[in-house]
């Protein structure tokens, strides 16, 4: 489910450094068809979301909470580190019929 | 709100009954112009709105609908030279076009708070009329899979306009 985070934590080991903590992974998220998908993630404080923007318009992602907004331009990835636990229901300010949730563990 | 709900109405008809006065579902380059024309429409409206407007969320909505709807009447071009297929003006269009210049007149001359709730509510009716144009006309007429596809896009990214002017309107109240 989460290789993405045993890669890193192998990379840390491996290059004996220990800048980036173990545990923290980097998730993506894709935007397509104006739809966030996976539609349902589960992740840790720290680790980093890649919101992947593959529609010719621009998304957010924004938490109904406040705890995170951000803006993605059409056809282009950014990324944001997850700062508060909390499962998260967020949606695009600019297409508010998509919708999705992140749950963030402490 | 009889006034908005009946342009609403009468715009949904507009749409239905001319395709039916054809005597037959309109044709792929109807539905390209009639598709194409209904983005024109919202453009234009939005340049007006991101002039007139003094509220800050309704110009920025204004200019969310600039940004969407020439993203979206870019890739509807783009497929038409793709499919070698020439948009072709009809009677829908002609009836969409002609009413959207008498409600850009009549937005004209509102001013301030009047002109963005009046923009607004529009918007909400506007959009309500061609996703139910979309649903219940275009899309099934459609014959062309990626122009099919194009308007099932199309319709979810209205619907989230819808969405967001509906919201934008609640916050003006």
């Amino acid at each position: 489910m989460r290789p993405g985070r045993y890669r890193l934590a192998m990379a840390a080991l491996l290059f004996g450094t220990m800048a980036v903590p173990a545990h923290a992974a980097t998730i993506q998220i894709t935007m397509q068809d104006l739809v966030f998908a996976p539609a349902e993630v589960s992740a840790r404080v720290g680790d980093t979301i890649e919101w992947i923007n593959k529609d010719v318009l621009a998304h957010t992602a924004t938490a109904r909470n406040g705890d995170f907004d951000v803006t993605t331009p059409p056809k282009k990835t950014v990324t944001s580190v997850l700062k508060k636990a909390g499962s998260v229901e967020y949606y695009c300010r600019f297409h508010p019929n998509m919708k999705a949730v992140l749950t963030i563990a402490p | 709100m009889f006034v908005r709900l009946s342009a609403a109405i009468a715009a949904l008809s507009i749409l239905g009954s001319a395709a039916l006065a054809q005597g037959a579902k309109p044709t792929d380059p109807q539905i390209a112009h009639i598709a194409y024309t209904a983005g024109v429409i919202d453009i234009a409206a939005a340049k007006q709105a991101t002039t007139k407007a003094s509220n800050k969320d309704v110009k920025a909505f204004a200019q969310d609908m600039v940004r969407d709807h020439e993203a979206v009447n870019k890739q509807a071009l783009d497929l038409v030279k793709k499919l070698k297929v020439t948009p072709e003006d009809n009677d829908t269009s002609r009836t969409l076009s002609k009413q959207a210049a008498d409600k850009l007149a009549e937005l004209a001359k509102l001013k301030g708070a009047d002109y963005d709730k009046a923009y607004v509510a529009n918007e909400v009716a506007y959009h309500k009329a061609v996703n139910g144009a979309l649903e219940t006309q275009l899309i099934p007429s459609a014959s062309n899979a990626e122009l099919k596809s194009l308007l099932q896009t199309g319709l979810k990214i209205f619907q989230g306009h819808e969405q967001h002017a509906e919201q934008v309107a609640a916050k003006l109240k």
